[in-house]
């Protein structure tokens, strides 16, 4: 493998920044948001100077490597700190730094008002650097390193506000939440060492033929537990809603763009696992179908134009995940959609951000209404995201998800059936539930607060919404013309089960999905255009509008199955701790209290006592000594 | 008598000769300066003379040689590592013992006279400590290299004598601190006792003073093995009184608690470095091949030494006396770094030596902090909430406390894991597993300082932390980063060692 020493700088860049913020304190508050903008953009320019030189190789020699040091060496474990960019890390990197930049430029004056906007650049940073350490580690044990940064930054930036008891409690839960998938991941992690020996991707790979399919399938199960908490996939997908509680810049960058999409990142680079073991592959399916229909649901109660975009985000990243599971076919599918899904959902959560912006940061959507007029940028960018999302051509979401969809039919039998049918209806509901925002929002008559006087955002903030809208609608057409990153991917994965029986032909398959995207509009425009839309949200609604709205029970079911009983374990748990543990423990402790005493007396104070004791001592020796020797 | 003149390679000895000189210019000073300029230029020759002997360390790190003194200092490794060692930690402690609140204002007058007050109130303060501290510094570093017994006795005797005034230079309660004193000098000169009578010995074992002759007598196993047999427990007495084994240890508490506190710091420090320095090499090169007779009373005396010292320390209520008992577990655990005999034995205990010697002296320097109007606070229950009024120091304190414990990220950690499996690899097995056990203990009482200075209410005693003046800060801030690098990023410093770390015979 190619090795190149400039890796590095993509990391370093962005984490010498949180350093420097970080460190310089109050000192830096006027020049750092600056400086903060700075180091995702060199960063991004070193991720673009790796892909010229990349399009300069073959496609064999395109992954090049870096070593850092040697970082752990006990027994016949050995890790070194390594970094690996190939066709897949680089989308990961170009996607990180370049929608990172454009949200550190929008929150320069998003968060001008706060007055940790320093600290707050800061984090942004932290979190660039983990993720590009996320995507750019060479073994399961360096993206660990980086997952956990990730898990650390989004934390920080969900309590960013943490005055609010609320918003604490919310970053509390995603942190929680989180954990639960990295235990997954380290489980992964030692069920690999414990089999194959290794914990690099390369020697993994390299020995799946050796290896027992039992212990693939346990560790792709883990992995998935791993993805599914980072990702917000069912069933540990219950803390993305509440992280909304963080700035609006931080919706975009991390719970739409890059770090939910971690786990589609992790399955997909972990494709030689998941080939090898059917079973952990069939569950990644179920998993990314179940959620996309669940986000789905919940997105068509939300009145929150956040939790809205969220729980649509949940239900996107559900396709990815999906796709992936679908194998070899299905992984530049799962990578191109995330890669679309980064444009169109980060530029839609910076048209929310904008409009809670003008709108003294309400977020209650039937409060909304009539604000085409009164910002015209943001409607027009959010309208490219809508269309986006939708599928409708030539917008990106058309030639990613109907790529998915196809897919999903064409994986044969009952199987393809029931796939394929989720997708198409998750994205009737997807139409119904997005129209439903962009009427609330955007048309219809107004429903303000009193005090509200709404008016378009400034250039900083506009500018980096327009270019994520030129995102949404070229980069499907620009990614899939060709098949470029389907080609571009293509060394990565191993082919050699393709065989394409088309159930349904490609036209049939767009002609199905725009039909149930056009019921979901249709829907929603005689719903919510055609009928006056009240400014509270009515009671008299039917169960399932209730349920949808409470999340679909997720959080009743995470306290009746886990929490309750999970308390009661600890209780008896803490009882028997009191009773057997620490009494023993007290007990070894009297004992060693009541000796320390006795043998305190010999300290007499007194120097002949002292002298007779070395005297004694020497003697012992003496005699010890002549008994050894005897 | 033909008397020809003695041969120096003056390069290999010129550290020691610089602080011995350094020591010099200070009595000079003493006798001789206005007493407004002698602090400061004493603490300048001090420092200077401590600097400069470590360039010279620095710049024979590479060299070799039996004959520097005609036989009687050997400079290898080792010595340059030891020497090194003992030269950071005084740098350090001088640091502390700068602080002139600590000293008696005239050692000569009676506690509590007349001649006592008006010193006091005049101002005018004897700085005699400094010339001590150098020529102490000159005889540890003598210590461990010497190569004859004679050489290794005056050594013994040039660190110590200092060592006995400075413990009495307290300035509170002056009678506690005299009493050490003379405590320490009594049982010092009983052990020095033993120690030239087992070098008599050891003289009438081999005809030789010489390590070489008698380590040729050991090999070729001509001599009388009842003579050996004593020479070596006699010896070792001397020794073992020195780095405070058990139960050769009933000085250290008294004198920990008795001398001022940076004394305290630079004895408990630097002395351990020298005494276990002279061990190693006496150990390791002399008694070898006699390692069947040694080897047993050795493990018997660490394994007592280590438990002793952790259970006792449970019971203690001052600060200073709970980190004197934590120092003899310390030595027990040094004694297992001995009884490995091999080269990575050597390497950990080096290691261990310095690491254990920057800690002790950090911790011994939060101690200085923590005060009331009559000086220093050791009683344990006026620590309580500590750390809520003064954080920084409390975590400092924490920090060196987790270190002797021995927990992983701290320099404490490496020391112990590296010193332990050295011992286990050599076969000690039940020396390992001792050690294993009284650290668990010897973690019981770290941890509940910990718990008193975090996790408890502060009393409202009048207990106040010192702001702490530049220097000491320096010594405290030093610690912290050496005892933490240490425990991360251990690899460098353990290459060095390694590199470095074989005898010469």
């Amino acid at each position: 493998m190619t090795t190149s020493n400039s890796l590095v700088y993509l990391i370093a860049l962005p984490l010498l920044g949180a350093t420097i913020l970080l460190l310089a304190g109050r000192r830096a508050d006027k020049w750092g948001h600056i400086l903060g903008t700075l180091m995702p953009a060199s960063s991004f320019a070193v991720g673009l100077y790796q892909l010229s030189l990349m399009l300069g190789r073959s496609a064999e020699e395109r992954p090049v490597g870096q070593k850092l040091f040697e970082w752990i060496s006990v027994g016949s474990f050995k890790v070194d700190a390594g970094l690996l960019l190939d066709q897949l890390s680089i989308c990961f990197v170009l996607l990180i730094t370049g929608v990172g930049t454009l949200i550190h430029i929008y929150s320069i004056s998003y968060m001008s008002h706060d007055k940790d906007r320093r600290r707050f650049f800061a984090y942004l940073n932290l979190f660039i650097a983990a993720m590009l350490l996320l995507v750019l580690g060479d073994s399961y044990l360096n993206l660990y390193v980086g997952w956990e940064g990730v898990g650390l930054a989004s934390y920080l930036l969900i309590g960013f506000w943490n005055q609010k008891p609320a918003y604490a409690t919310a970053s509390k839960k995603a942190f929680v939440m989180n954990r639960v998938g990295d235990m997954g991941l380290s489980f992964a992690i030692m069920i690999a060492f414990a089999t194959v020996g290794t914990v690099s991707f390369a020697g993994i790979k390299e020995q799946v033929d050796q290896t027992s399919t039992g212990a693939l399938t346990a560790i792709g199960i883990m992995l998935l537990v791993a993805a599914a908490g980072k990702s917000a996939q069912f069933p540990l997908q219950a803390w993305l809603g509440d992280a909304m509680a963080g700035p609006t810049p931080v919706s975009a960058l991390i719970h739409a763009a890059t770090m939910v999409t971690a786990g589609v990142y992790l399955i997909t680079r972990s494709n030689f696992i998941f080939d090898a073991a059917p079973t952990a592959q069939l569950l990644v399916v179920i998993v990314g179908a179940i959620t996309l229909l669940f986000g789905a649901l919940i997105g068509t109660a939300k009145d929150d134009i956040k939790k809205a975009l969220a729980a649509s985000t949940m239900s996107q990243i559900g396709y990815m995940t999906l796709a992936a599971g679908l194998g070899p076919v299905g992984y530049a599918f799962a990578i191109m959609h995330l890669l679309t899904h980064g444009f169109f959902k980060a530029g839609m959560f910076l048209g929310a951000g904008s409009v809670m912006h003008g709108m003294n940061d309400q977020v209650n959507m039937r409060k909304y209404g009539a604000l085409r007029k009164f910002m015209p940028i943001t409607f027009v960018t959010f309208g490219l995201g809508y269309l986006a999302i939708l599928g409708v051509p030539p917008f990106a979401g058309f030639y990613s998800k109907d790529m998915i969809i196809e897919t999903a039919f064409n994986a044969g039998g009952i199987k393809g059936i029931l796939l394929g049918s989720a997708t198409l209806l998750g994205a009737g509901i997807t139409a119904f539930y997005m129209s439903r925002v962009m009427i609330l929002t955007f048309t219809g008559t107004k429903r303000w607060d009193e005090d509200a006087h709404p008016h378009e955002s400034p250039w900083l903030m506009w500018l980096p919404m327009a270019i994520l809208a030129i995102g949404s609608v070229s980069s499907g057409f620009l990614l899939s013309r060709g098949d470029a990153l389907v080609n571009w991917l293509h060394p990565l994965f191993d082919h050699h089960e393709e065989h394409k029986h088309h159930l349904l032909q490609p036209i049939v398959v767009s002609g199905l999905a725009l039909t149930m995207v056009a019921i979901g509009v249709a829907i929603a425009f005689f719903k919510y255009s055609r009928q006056e839309v009240a400014a509270i949200a009515p009671e008299n609604v039917s169960v399932l509008t209730k349920i949808a709205r409470q999340d679909l029970m997720q959080d009743r079911f995470n306290e009746a199955v886990f929490m309750r009983p999970g308390q009661q374990l600890t209780q008896v748990l803490v009882k028997t701790d009191e009773a057997v543990i620490d009494g023993t423990v007290r007990a070894v402790g009297q004992l060693a209290m009541s000796s320390s005493s006795l043998l305190r007396g010999v300290q007499s104070g007194f120097v002949r006592s002292y002298a007779a004791l070395i005297f004694v001592g020497a003697a012992l020796l003496i005699a010890g000594i002549w008994v050894v020797v005897q | 008598m033909e008397f020809s003149s003695p041969v120096l390679n003056y390069t290999l000895l010129s550290p020691m000769l610089i602080l011995l000189g350094g020591a010099i210019i200070g009595v000079l000073v003493e006798a001789f300066m206005s007493k407004a300029l002698r602090p400061i230029t004493q603490l300048s020759v001090t420092i200077g003379s401590l600097i400069l002997a470590l360039v010279q360390v620095w710049r024979i790190r590479n060299d070799q040689s039996l004959t520097a003194a005609m036989g009687s200092v050997v400079i290898d490794g080792p010595a340059v590592l030891m020497q090194a060692s003992i030269l950071i930690i005084s740098l350090i402690s001088i640091l502390l013992i700068a602080d002139a609140q600590q000293f008696t204002a005239l050692a000569a007058s009676l506690p509590g006279s007349e001649e006592e007050r008006h010193a006091l109130q005049s101002g005018n303060q004897v700085t005699e400590v400094y010339p001590l501290t150098l020529f102490a510094v000159a005889g540890m570093m003598l210590f461990p290299v010497s190569s004859d017994l004679i050489t290794l006795f005056v050594a013994l005797e040039v660190l110590s004598l200092p060592l006995y005034l400075m413990a009495g230079l307290s300035r509170r309660r002056r009678l506690a601190s005299q009493e050490a004193a003379l405590k320490y000098f009594l049982l010092g000169a009983f052990s020095s006792a033993f120690f030239l009578f087992g070098a008599a010995f050891l003289y009438g074992y081999s005809s030789s003073i010489s390590f070489s002759g008698i380590r040729s007598a050991v090999v070729g196993g001509s001599g009388n093995d009842v003579f050996l047999l004593i020479g070596i427990s006699f010896l070792s007495v001397g020794l073992l009184f020195k780095v405070g084994a058990v139960p050769f240890h009933a000085w250290s508490p008294d004198v920990y608690q008795g001398a001022p506190t940076p004394v305290t710091a630079f004895m408990a420090a630097a002395t351990k470095i020298a005494a276990f320095g002279a061990m190693l090499r006496i150990y390791y090169t002399v008694f070898a091949n006699a390692q069947w007779s040694w080897s047993p009373m050795l493990i018997i005396i660490a394994i007592i030494t280590m438990v002793f010292g952790s259970l006792v320390a449970i019971a203690q209520r001052d600060v200073k006396r709970m980190l004197a008992y934590s120092s003899i577990a310390h030595a027990g655990f040094l004694l297992t770094g001995i009884i490995a005999l091999n080269k990575a034995g050597l390497e950990a205990s080096l290691f261990y030596l310095f690491a254990y010697g920057i800690t002790t002296v950090g911790a011994f320097a939060v101690v200085t902090l923590v005060r009331d109007s009559a000086g220093e606070v050791t009683d344990l229950n006026r620590w309580k909430g500590l750390g809520k009024r003064s954080p920084w120091v409390a975590i400092a304190f924490a920090t060196f406390l987790l270190s002797f414990a021995g927990i992983p990220l701290t320099s404490g950690f490496i020391g112990k894991f590296s010193i332990f499996s050295a011992a286990y690899e050599s076969g000690a097995t039940s020396v390992v597993i001792a050690g294993v056990l009284s650290s668990a203990v010897a973690a019981f009482f770290y941890i509940r300082v910990i718990v008193l200075m975090f996790f408890t209410d502060p009393v409202e005693d009048g207990t106040s932390v010192e702001i702490p003046s530049s220097l000491t800060s320096i010594t405290v801030i030093f610690s912290m980063i050496v005892t933490i690098a240490l425990g991360v990023f251990p690899a460098p410093i353990l290459d060095f060692i390694s590199n470095l770390a074989t005898f010469i015979r």
